[in-house]
């Protein structure tokens, strides 16, 4: 059924009637996306685009039974607008905003934390370009024609990164399942690793391309994931080979600062993981298709 | 956001840390009046730069006469250290700090960072005082003292104990240190640091605590809501050409290659350079254009870009989803009608508005070399370099 959203998936959105939440809501109806309303406090009552406003996420999930929100307030409110969303009850919030304090996303994971697992929010991005679920879905910013129906599971830092990925891929004739940007901050709402437990489990994905870059640990733990747990495929690749040491290259986490942190460190993490690892950003569709090739 | 020493030592002060008497000095003369004030027969004269390991580079003097002091002051202000941390450019220094020079009984670390892992504030400490603390972590990590703090609740007073007496103090010291390590910890949370360090932490022969050195970042994320901190931002330690990018909303890195790049999304900034150095050229500059970017700021990032006396080739990757390739084309076209480009140029776009896009440049009748696939582009970059023309007309 793909991973996180589906036609089926009722979809609220928070900072509904502003410029971009009013842009990529209409893009989001467009392309499928079962929106059932938003979220604007002052507004409540209103309709925008013939959709019902609340003041609050609680009153928005009473009405329309919504399990998932797109949030589009700007970074410095992101925090409470996902900690509003998690209160209500809400299993999915992707957060598009670039820009988030990082104590803010330290104070919301430790938040969530207060909701037993079965119950807890999951958060996609800051910083991302969101998810897609080919054909069915889209709760983000990507361009959705370029996307075509198929097997394969995207996980992506970066989201322009992701859009290539999926690009690369249909010229093999490989579509895609989900594609998730999980975002370029020090501190996400869902790893590597969360996104490839997901994906394992999916009935509908065959095989998956993980797109990491410089900083942090989560490649090396996804790897390890991979190594023990996974079943199927995963092909790798880590942007940033000729990334200056110290240098923040864009992403809030982007930065090599410890062991570990660089892309051939972490390209090397990922094959003696077992994965498959592209040594450039122009061969991410043929080394899949050469994986799949070899798939019985 | 890196700020001065004096800087980071002024704001750990207010949040109860124990520092020097020290006065901040513009002039040969202000330092040796500020010796003169601050008293004693030994000083300090610290170059005021945003770098780590000024010692080893002259940038720190001890003196014991005010001729001292003028002689070291004059000496470091208006001129550039290179520290193994500056690059080799190194950076200019505009101010020294006078300190009162103490004697030294014990010296150890004290670092604040993020642990992305555990995604939590964890205090690290070691009793290897002024060492690089990732040699000590590799040479003698069990002298390595570490906790980690819950955000929820903060810093509780057991943890800084802990490590006061994990670090071998004693009496009295145990309180100067907790105060620094409590000082250090709410200075980080209110002020939206990334990384405090405290390198040297000091035991004086008198016994008194002092935090010898000190280091703050902060997080640019959330300067809009600090602006105590955001005034401290000091222009002269930055690259002018990343200033000029960030007023224009762009992110941008000066590197060494001949190759100049502009591309959306920081990922995909970072491979079109990866890609590029595959292909046998090398990146002059990491630049991303953002999104929703407008055709002003594309036409900003070109003059950016070709400000770089070193660049000989530009290569535009663009994959749109928020932004649109149309947007991007008239912007390139605007930027090209203002300074008249005499290098190559080579544009691949993708995604949203790439029909309109890639009409647009062609009805432009300018020479640019467009491609569909990136490595297409990186390939047509690393040629015209080698060829050294600009399409057929050079």
């Amino acid at each position: 059924m793909s991973i996180l959203v589906d036609e089926t998936t009722k979809v609220i959105f928070q900072g509904f009637t502003g410029d971009k939440g009013t842009f990529h809501a209409r893009e989001a109806i467009a392309y499928g996306t079962n929106l059932v309303g938003g979220v604007t406090p002052g507004k409540g009552g209103a309709k925008h685009l013939d959709l019902p406003v609340f003041n609050t996420v609680k009153e928005a999930v009473k009405a329309t039974g919504a399990t998932a929100t797109q949030i589009f307030v700007p970074a410095p409110f992101a925090a409470d607008a996902v900690m509003e969303a998690a209160d209500a009850g809400i299993e999915l919030a992707v957060v598009i905003a670039e820009g988030v304090p990082t104590q803010d996303m330290m104070r919301v994971k430790r938040y969530l934390l207060r909701y037993p697992p079965e119950y807890r929010m999951t958060v996609i991005g800051p910083n991302c370009a969101g998810v897609i679920s080919v054909g069915k879905a889209m709760l983000g910013i990507m361009p959705g024609h370029i996307y075509t129906p198929g097997r394969i599971g995207i996980v992506a830092r970066s989201g322009t990164l992701g859009y290539e990925a999926a690009a690369q891929m249909a010229k093999y004739g490989l579509g895609v399942s989900t594609s998730a940007g999980i975002g370029g901050d020090p501190i996400n709402g869902s790893s590597f690793l969360d996104m490839l437990k997901l994906f394992e489990k999916d009935d509908e994905t065959d095989a998956v391309m993980m797109i990491g870059e410089i900083g942090g640990p989560q490649e090396a733990q996804a790897a390890a994931f991979v190594r023990d747990h996974m079943s199927k495929p995963v092909v790798g690749f880590v942007a940033g080979l000729t990334a200056p040491p110290g240098r923040r290259m864009g992403h809030a986490g982007a930065i090599v600062s410890a062991f570990g942190d660089t892309a051939a460190e972490k390209s090397e993490i990922m094959r003696q993981a077992g994965m498959t690892v592209a040594t450039n950003p122009a061969e991410l569709g043929e080394v899949m298709a050469s994986v799949m090739a070899q798939k019985v | 956001m890196d700020i001065h020493e004096h800087q980071a030592k002024d704001l750990l002060s207010g949040f109860g840390v124990p520092i020097p008497e020290g006065i901040v000095a513009y002039t040969a003369d202000q330092a040796v009046q500020a010796a003169e004030e601050i008293g004693g027969g030994r000083w300090a004269v610290k170059a005021q730069i945003h770098s780590g390991a000024r010692g080893k580079a002259g940038g720190i003097r001890l003196c014991s006469t005010l001729d001292e002091v003028q002689a070291a002051a004059h000496d470091l202000l208006g001129n550039v250290l290179v520290t193994n941390q500056t690059g080799p450019a190194g950076k200019v220094c505009h101010r020294v700090l006078v300190e009162k020079a103490v004697p030294i009984a014990r010296e150890f670390y004290l670092g604040l960072v993020l642990d992305r892992g555990l995604e939590r504030v964890t205090i690290i400490a070691s009793d290897q005082g002024g060492m690089d603390i990732e040699q000590v972590a590799h040479t003698s990590p069990d002298s390595i003292v570490k906790e980690v703090i819950e955000p929820a609740v903060g810093i509780q007073a057991f943890q800084a104990r802990e490590v006061a007496y994990g670090l071998g103090l004693t009496g009295k010291q145990v309180k100067g240190v907790v105060s620094a390590i409590t000082g250090a910890y709410r200075a980080f949370r209110d002020l939206d640091a990334t990384m405090v360090e405290i390198n040297p932490l000091v035991v004086t022969k008198a016994g008194d605590v002092l935090a010898l050195d000190t280091k703050m970042s902060f997080d640019d994320n959330a300067l809009f809501r600090r602006p105590t901190v955001n005034e401290l931002r000091d222009y002269t330690q930055e690259d002018p050409r990343e200033v000029e990018a960030a007023e224009h909303g762009l992110s941008y890195i000066g590197l060494d290659g001949e190759i100049g790049c502009i591309v959306n999304g920081a990922g995909l900034a970072m491979a079109t350079m990866d890609l590029i150095k595959h292909a046998g050229g090398e990146p002059a500059n990491f630049l991303d254009i953002g999104g929703g970017a407008s055709p002003e700021r594309v036409a900003n990032a070109f003059r950016l870009v070709m400000s770089d006396p070193q660049v000989k080739v530009i290569l535009v990757n663009i994959f749109a989803g928020i932004n649109h390739c149309d947007w991007v084309a008239q912007g390139i076209i605007q930027a090209i009608g203002e300074v008249n480009l005499e290098i190559p140029l080579v544009v691949r776009l993708a995604g949203t508005n790439v029909e309109e896009g890639r009409k647009i440049l062609a009805e432009s009748g300018l020479e640019i070399t467009s491609t569909e696939e990136l490595y297409e582009a990186a390939e047509a970059a690393v040629k015209a370099l080698a060829s050294g023309k600009r399409g057929a007309s050079v």
